[in-house]
């Protein structure tokens, strides 16, 4: 079916999701939830580790060795990038909050820095893991 | 005599919106968001730091009094900011009345609990036993 471009077809068609095109926009906003929540359950490997530490020496080792097996370290992962992503993205929102960066052309820009910066955060992090020796 | 009385509805009701408290859980998000980030900057410069300390390590380095202190900050502005954002989160997507009002309560306790919980375990750290 050839298609001709009529002023009906060129319009701009509504948000529906299986035909809304995935752009930077959205994704840095649905992210920004998502890690949120994601923080959030994190916030009980804090207190686990913090009640822990409270309790005794057997209890911490408990929670250092959750943190070393394989389900810890990917949840570590998980919430350190979350929580890099959350942190960059948080402060766009709050430069974007004081009036700032509002251009198309910045807005985009600053997207892309929120999620490009949180993987290299991440990275950077890691590093830092992996040269003091890995963890546990 | 009831001064509310005096208020025209629309005086009333201008800048409050749906939830009756204005601008409130936008302007606490904010200030806790900020109070975050060098908090968050702080704790995972002690996750670093506590990799490969032992339990004795562990609690020497959260005995610290200026550790002691920003782990409090640092957990208080934490739940706060945990709890102001779940609340939007379970306001926009669950639309059962009796289900958002369960969720939301539950999640305010949770909070809170999570909140003292952490600030009793490192006064208990800090102080020894």
């Amino acid at each position: 079916m050839s298609e001709t471009i009529t002023p009906e077809s060129a319009r701009p068609l509504s948000p529906h999701i299986q035909i809304y095109r995935w752009q930077i926009q959205m994704v840095t906003s649905i992210l920004h939830r998502a890690t949120g929540v994601a923080l959030a359950v994190g916030s009980i490997m804090v207190c686990a580790l913090l009640l822990a530490l409270a309790a005794g020496p057997y209890p911490y080792e408990a929670v250092r060795g959750f943190c070393g097996s394989g389900l810890g370290l990917f949840l570590l992962l998980g919430w350190t990038w979350s929580l890099c992503y959350h942190l960059l993205n948080g402060i766009r929102h709050l430069l974007h909050d004081a009036g700032m960066g509002f251009g198309i052309a910045q807005f985009i820009r600053a997207g892309w820095i929120s999620v490009i910066g949180s993987f290299v955060l991440t990275a950077l992090i890691w590093a830092c893991v992996f040269a003091r020796g890995g963890v546990a | 005599m009831n001064t509310a009385d005096l208020q025209t509805p629309l005086k009333r009701v201008r800048g409050l919106g749906s939830a009756k408290s204005g601008t409130h859980h936008f302007i606490v998000q904010r200030i806790t968001a900020v109070a975050l980030i060098p908090l968050v900057l702080w704790s995972i410069w002690l996750a670093l730091m506590l990799l490969h300390a032992d339990y004795v390590a562990a609690q020497a380095l959260l005995q610290q009094p200026l550790n002691a202190v920003l782990m409090i900050a640092f957990v208080l502005a934490l739940f706060w900011h945990a709890q102001l954002g779940l609340q939007v989160v379970i306001e926009d997507y669950v639309h059962t009345r009796w289900r958002e009002i369960t969720l939301q309560v539950a999640v305010k306790f949770l909070c809170v609990l999570g909140a003292l919980a952490c600030a009793l375990a490192v006064v208990r750290i800090a102080l020894g036993k």
